[in-house]
């Protein structure tokens, strides 16, 4: 008897070992796994890191350049999508928190909006190409730059809601009480209190879309030569890695890791930045 | 009324620095006039951008849906269940596309799922306390790196990789076994979709494990504390109290990474292949549908070739928003229960 209790508890005590060195095992490999990705990306990308990548523009094949054009084509379109997707997106999302907290459109807006925020990008794209790029009779810069605008505000939405909820009613009725009309209130109180977290929403929008090639690539095309015209195609980073990327060229291929480089130190250094603001106003 | 240094009160931003006397009965009525037209306006503003986010939607469908017309009035049905993609004869068939993008997202899903609920059990049950902290900061950081650098390091260092290694062995071991051969036929081409589905599989982990680990974290301490109270061992508590409990928002988490997995282009582009074929061979190259649309669209010449590649993103549209819907229902469900 006594060993018989003894063999089945060796069995838990055998499976459960069994299971937690799986589980880390596979925090191993997935760790690992990751770090040689970044640890790659770091070895090409910073071999082919000169000052001329950020002074000069994309070569022909055969030649040496930089990545000049794609960079200021990025910072254009990214800026111009924050333009007009956070504006939207913050109105919607004061709407969502403040006016019809318990309403209908409320659910069927938050549901939406959860399924924009993970809906394939390249459809987007095509979205894009149909009502503006169709019509207008060529690629441009302002579609590509619409285009991001629909990805930035699912992200915008959803966190100013969120933020905007987290404000203590007490403000609210404080605010009231002293005779401020509802637009004040949530103008000059609740945007105050929820700021840190709107913030962080749009350096998250803006890290997301910096990397963002599928909805670009039929709407703001590419450029080989400089133009900051933005009725015209318009090159952005992760449209040339794509495409450089894809060469047989192997300059070209360099001039794809480095530029990768960029994108990922960008992306991470946002998400950095809104998670120190994030946490620094739990804190206070 | 209170008048702190270089901030102007409430009523004084409200009145516009005009002294209203309050006696004045016919100014104050239009100040409050105003402010309550400030008011409405705002209010209707608001909902209309609301309303925006709901008409983008609407807009993506009806775009969609008014653009692939042309390749539906020309095929049919039969669009979906045709293998065939002839630019030159203008005939197009979705099944290759579709094929390949379920068969990737299933690789994708058959190891990020488990790897990641363990890395998820690890991080929740069994890593050191000053641990945790910068391994699931480490974990989000990674959700958001842009698909185009996992792309990039497919095709240049993953791929050469199992052409070189996995492969081979695959073939030369697998290759004999009567029903797996056909899994594994053909020569070693380091790109197909085999690699395309484990390089999905490192991308939806991160998002995998994080929902898992929140959803984990929200049971009830008192629950895994009665079972350890109970003597059971910590593989116990988690199979028989955490993912009981937490099963739905799991199954959120799942599907949610699923809807990733299905949509994901450019990491697909770069390492698919783009051949319209539907083969059973895993390390053939094939193409999924966000691939070819990535690939095609801006080469498509004549109506019926761009209309069927939005038809394919149509198709894929409608897929994930299906997926992404029930994974929102599924979460939506847990945290309600949680509270």
């Amino acid at each position: 008897m006594a060993s018989a209790t003894n063999s089945l508890y060796a069995g838990r005590r055998r499976r459960n070992g069994i299971m937690m060195t799986l589980s880390l095992a596979a925090t191993g490999v997935g760790v690992g796994w990751l770090v040689l990705i970044l640890g790659r990306l770091l070895w090409e990308g910073f071999s082919g890191l000169s000052l001329a990548v950020f002074t000069e523009m994309t070569p022909p094949p055969g030649s040496d350049g930089g990545l000049l054009n794609p960079i200021v084509g990025s910072l254009m379109l990214t800026a111009l999508a924050v333009a007009i997707g956070t504006p939207v997106g913050i109105l919607a999302g004061t709407y969502m928190a403040e006016y019809g907290r318990h309403d209908r459109l409320t659910t069927v807006v938050r549901f939406i909006n959860d399924i924009l925020l993970s809906a394939p990008s390249i459809v987007v794209g095509l979205f894009i190409y149909e009502i503006m790029v169709a019509p207008m009779g060529h690629f441009s810069g302002y579609a590509g730059a619409v285009a991001l605008a629909v990805i930035v505000m699912p992200v915008v939405v959803r966190t100013t809601e969120d933020m905007l909820i987290l404000v203590p009613n007490q403000l609210r009725e404080a605010a009231a009480a002293l005779g401020m009309p509802r637009a004040f209130v949530i103008a000059k109180v609740c945007y105050r209190a929820a700021k840190a977290g709107m913030v962080t929403g749009v350096l998250l929008a803006v890290a997301r879309i910096s990397g963002e090639t599928a909805p670009l690539l039929f709407t703001a095309l590419n450029n080989q030569f400089w133009s900051t015209n933005l009725n015209q195609p318009v090159s952005s980073l992760p449209v040339v890695i794509f495409q450089f990327a894809l060469s047989p060229y192997k300059d070209w291929q360099k001039l794809a890791w480095t530029g990768a480089l960029i994108i990922t130190f960008t992306v991470l250094a946002l998400s950095i930045i809104a998670r120190v603001l994030s946490t620094s106003r739990k804190q206070s | 009324m209170i008048e702190t240094a270089g901030r102007r009160s409430v009523a004084d931003i409200a009145l516009r620095g005009e002294a209203a006397p309050m006696a004045d009965a016919p100014s104050r009525a239009r100040v409050l006039a105003r402010l309550r037209m400030g008011d409405t306006s705002f209010r209707w503003l608001t909902k209309l951008a609301a309303i925006g986010v709901l008409l983008i939607l609407g807009g993506v469908m009806v775009s969609l849906v008014a653009g692939s017309l042309p390749a539906w009035k020309a095929f049919g049905l039969n669009f979906v269940i045709e293998e065939r993609w002839n630019p030159v004869t203008e005939k197009f068939g979705a099944l290759a596309p579709i094929y390949g993008t379920l068969v990737t997202s299933f690789i994708a899903m058959l190891i990020a799922v488990p790897v990641g609920l363990l890395i998820a059990v690890f991080l929740t049950e069994l890593c050191p306390m000053w641990l945790r902290r910068p391994i699931g900061i480490a974990v989000e950081l990674l959700a958001g790196i842009p698909s185009i650098i996992y792309g990039i390091w497919g095709l240049f260092v993953f791929a050469p990789f199992l052409q070189e290694t996995l492969q081979p062995f695959l073939i030369a071991t697998l290759g004999e076994v009567p029903v797996l051969s056909a899994l594994f036929a053909g020569p070693p081409y380091g790109i197909g979709m085999l690699t395309a589905g484990l390089i999905l599989a490192i991308m939806v982990l991160p998002f995998i494990t994080s929902i898992s680990r929140d959803v984990f974290e929200a049971v009830p301490p008192v629950l895994k504390e009665a079972a350890y109270g109970m003597g059971c061992t910590t593989w116990e508590v988690v199979r028989n109290v955490v993912l009981p409990y937490t099963r739905v928002g799991v199954i959120g988490g799942v599907m949610l990474g699923l809807g990733r997995a299905l949509g994901e282009t450019m990491a697909v582009t770069f390492v698919i292949g783009n051949a319209h074929k539907v083969s059973a061979s895993l390390i053939a190259p094939g193409t999924t549908i966000s691939a070819t649309i990535a690939n095609e669209f801006t080469e498509a010449v004549g109506d019926l070739y761009t209309s069927s590649l939005i038809a394919l993103g149509l198709i894929l549209f409608f897929i994930t928003f299906i997926v992404l819907a029930i994974a929102r229902y599924m979460l939506l469900r847990i945290e309600r229960r949680i509270g």
